[in-house]
C-alpha cells in the first residue's frame, strides 16, 4: 500500500509546474518489496515476526471479542459460564431490554451522541477549514504570530478549559442545554493546523491566481474553487472531530446533568456506577456499550484512506 | 477565519483569563450559614492551598509514574511494531494495521468499561489465566491501580502511533535502504540506525501529545476507582480538579489547580520540544 493514499491523490491533482510538494507526499510509493529479503534464517524470522504481530493482534482483539460473546450471555450466563465459553444466546433479549430500560432512554442517549457528533464536527470542520485556507491563501499582518496562537492551542489541555468553561455556562445560564456541551468542540486548532498543511499539498497558488484573473470573488473562490479541492481534508478533519466529541467524556460529566441530554458514554456510565447495587443492569451496560461501538467501528473501517491520510499529514512532516 | 477565532477566544482565551480571575478569590460565607457566600480576594491562598495539599501532590505523583512505564511501552511497542509491519518479513500488513487501529476506534471511556470488565474476578479471563497459572492478581490493588491504567492506554493508543510510525517508515527513500544494505547493515542494524532516525521527529511529536494527553489523565481512572476504591477521587490532577469543584464546591481551588495543572503541562511539552530538537539535531 502507498503511505497516503490522499496525498497520492493530491500529487497527481496537482499539476502544472510542480508546486512545493505536500509534507504528506511520500517520497516513497512503491510497498516494501521482496528487494530487502534477509539472508540466512529467513524462514525462522519470517515466522517469529508473524507471531510476534499475531500475539499483539490477540491482544488488541481479546477486549472487544469478550464485549462481543458477553453480549450475548443473560445475567446468569455472564457469571456463570467461562469468559469465552457461549451461553444461552440472549443477545436479542438483551439488546431489546437496552432499547426499553427506562422509557427508552438509551435510544435518546444514541440519539443525542449523533447529534453532538454530526453538528459538531460538521460546523467544526469547516471553521477549520475555512481558517486553514486563510492561513494558506492570504498574507495579513502577524499571520505567523497568530498561527503561532493556534499552536500554543494544541498543546492547552481540554479538561483545564472545562471547569472555567462550566463556570462561564453556569454564569450565562447555559448548563444543561445542547450548546453548552456542543459549543466548546467547535474549536478545534489541530484541524486548523490540519486545514493549512493540507491546503499547501493540494492548492498550488496557481489554481487560485488563475480563478481571481477569471473574476471569481473570493466567497466564489473559496466555495466553489478551493473548497472542492480540500475535501478530503475536510472529511479527515471532521472524522478526527468526530472521535473527539464522541469521546468527550470529561465534558458531558461536568456539562450535563439532565439524563435526557447525556450522550452514550456518560449514560452508559450512570448505569455501570449503579451497577453494583442493581446487578440485573450488567448485560445492559455490556451490550449497550456493544452497540455503541459498533457504528464507530463500521464507519473506521469503511472510511479508513481519510483517517490515514489525516494522521500522515500530521506525521510526515 | 473569524468565526474560528471568535470561537477560540470564547472557549480558549477566555475560561484561561476566567480561571485566572477566580483563582484569586475564595469563597467565605457568613457565620451564621446564611445570606449567602462572599467573593473574599485571597491573592495566592488557592494557590498554596493547592500546592500544600498532599491529595494534589500525590495526583501529580501517580501520572508521573504513570508517564514513566506508559510511554515507553506504548511508544515503544508502537515503534517495535511499525517496525516488524515495515520489514519484508511481515505478512497481511493490511489486516494486521486494522487489527492494531480498532481498538482506537473505541470510546476511551468504553474502552475502560470493558477492561474494567475484564479486570473483574468471576468476568476476566485475564485472571483465569492468571490463577491457572498460579499467580493472584489484583487489578484493582493500591499500587496495581496503576499498572491496570497503563494497561488501557496502552490499548487504545499503541496502533494509533504504530500507523503514524509505519507511514513515517514507508516514506522513507529506498535508495537508502538499499544503500544500507549494501554497505552490509543487516535488518535489525538498517531498522535501528537507518529508519529509527529517519522518523525522529514523528517520535519527538508522539511523545508530545502523549505527554499532553498524560497530564488529562481522567477517564480510565475515574471508572476504576469505583471498584479501586483506595485510588481515592484525586487520583489523577484532574480527578482532583474536578472533585474540589463538583464535589467541595470550591471554585477557587479548583481554578487554581487547573491552572497549575496547565503549568505543568507546559513546561512537559517545553522540555520534550527542546530535548526533542537536540536529539534531532544529535
Amino acid at each position: 500500500m502507498t503511505a497516503s493514499p490522499a496525498a497520492a491523490e493530491a500529487a497527481t491533482a496537482a499539476t502544472g509546474p510542480g508546486p512545493a510538494p505536500s509534507p504528506a507526499t511520500p517520497r516513497r510509493t512503491a510497498p516494501a518489496t521482496p528487494a530487502r529479503t534477509p539472508r540466512g534464517g529467513a524462514l525462522l524470522s519470517r515466522t517469529a515476526v508473524n507471531a510476534a504481530l499475531l500475539l499483539v493482534t490477540a491482544y488488541t482483539l481479546m477486549p472487544l471479542a469478550w464485549l462481543v460473546l458477553a453480549a450475548t450471555k443473560n445475567r446468569r450466563d455472564l457469571f456463570a459460564t467461562g469468559p469465552y465459553a457461549p451461553g444461552d444466546f440472549s443477545l436479542l433479549a438483551n439488546l431489546g431490554e437496552v432499547f426499553t430500560y427506562d422509557d427508552g432512554i438509551f435510544g435518546r442517549w444514541l440519539a443525542n451522541s449523533l447529534l453532538y457528533t454530526v453538528v459538531g464536527s460538521t460546523l467544526s470542520a469547516l471553521t477549520s477549514v475555512a481558517c486553514g485556507y486563510a492561513f494558506h491563501a492570504y498574507e495579513f499582518r502577524h499571520k505567523e504570530k497568530l498561527f503561532g496562537v493556534v499552536l500554543a492551542g494544541i498543546l492547552v489541555p481540554a479538561t483545564v478549559l472545562q471547569l472555567p468553561l462550566y463556570l462561564m455556562a453556569s454564569a450565562a445560564g447555559a448548563v444543561n442545554t445542547y450548546g453548552a456541551y456542543l459549543v466548546p468542540a467547535l474549536v478545534n486548532p489541530f484541524g486548523v493546523y490540519l486545514a493549512r498543511v493540507f491546503a499547501e499539498g493540494y492548492l498550488p497558488d496557481e489554481v487560485l491566481a488563475a480563478a481571481r484573473v477569471d473574476g471569481a470573488g473570493e466567497l466564489r473562490l473559496f466555495a466553489h474553487v478551493s473548497f472542492p479541492m480540500l475535501w478530503p481534508g475536510f472529511v479527515t478533519i471532521f472524522l478526527f472531530t468526530f472521535t473527539a466529541i464522541w469521546n468527550n467524556f470529561y465534558g458531558a460529566l461536568t456539562m450535563l446533568n439532565d439524563e435526557r441530554l447525556y450522550p452514550v458514554s456518560l449514560g452508559l456510565f450512570m448505569w455501570n456506577r449503579s451497577v453494583y447495587q442493581q446487578p440485573e443492569l450488567y448485560p445492559l451496560v455490556i451490550t449497550g456499550s456493544l452497540v455503541a461501538v459498533v457504528p464507530l467501528v463500521l464507519a473506521f473501517l469503511g472510511l479508513q484512506r481519510f483517517w490515514r491520510s489525516g494522521l500522515t499529514a500530521g506525521a510526515v512532516k | 477565519m473569524a468565526p474560528f477565532f471568535l470561537l477560540f477566544a470564547l472557549v480558549t482565551v477566555a475560561p484561561i483569563g476566567y480561571a485566572a480571575w477566580l483563582s484569586l478569590f475564595r469563597e467565605e460565607r457568613s457565620g451564621l450559614g446564611f445570606g449567602g457566600a462572599r467573593q473574599v480576594f485571597s491573592g495566592i491562598g488557592n494557590y498554596t492551598k493547592a500546592l500544600s495539599d498532599p491529595l494534589f501532590l500525590a495526583s501529580f505523583r501517580h501520572v508521573a509514574v504513570y508517564c514513566l512505564l506508559y510511554i515507553p511501552v506504548m511508544v515503544g511497542g508502537a515503534l517495535v511494531l511499525a517496525l516488524l509491519l515495515d520489514s519484508a518479513l511481515a505478512r497481511a500488513r493490511r489486516f494486521f494495521q486494522i487489527a492494531f487501529y480498532l481498538p482506537h476506534a473505541v470510546p476511551g471511556l468504553i474502552a475502560a468499561m470493558v477492561w474494567l470488565y475484564l479486570y473483574t474476578p468471576g468476568l476476566s479471563p485475564v485472571l483465569d489465566v492468571l490463577d491457572s497459572a498460579g499467580i493472584s492478581w489484583n487489578f484493582f490493588g493500591r499500587d496495581e491501580a496503576l499498572l491496570s491504567v497503563v494497561n488501557i492506554s496502552a490499548w487504545q493508543w499503541m496502533g494509533y502511533n504504530m500507523i503514524i510510525f509505519f507511514a513515517g517508515l514507508q516514506a522513507i527513500p529506498r535508495e537508502t535502504l538499499e544503500a544500507a544494505t549494501m554497505d552490509g547493515a543487516g535488518a535489525v542494524r538498517t531498522a535501528f540506525q537507518v529508519k529509527v532516525p529517519s522518523i525522529r521527529p514523528t517520535l519527538v511529536l508522539t511523545v508530545l501529545f502523549t505527554c499532553v494527553g498524560a497530564v488529562q489523565l481522567f477517564d480510565a481512572p475515574q471508572l476504576l476507582q469505583l471498584r479501586a476504591t483506595e485510588m481515592g477521587e484525586s487520583w489523577s490532577p484532574t480527578m482532583y480538579v474536578f472533585s474540589a469543584a463538583f464535589k467541595g464546591h470550591d471554585y477557587g481551588l479548583a481554578a487554581a489547580s487547573a491552572l497549575l495543572l496547565a503549568l505543568v503541562a507546559g513546561a512537559a511539552s517545553y522540555v520534550v520540544t527542546k530535548l526533542g530538537n537536540r536529539w534531532r539535531s544529535a
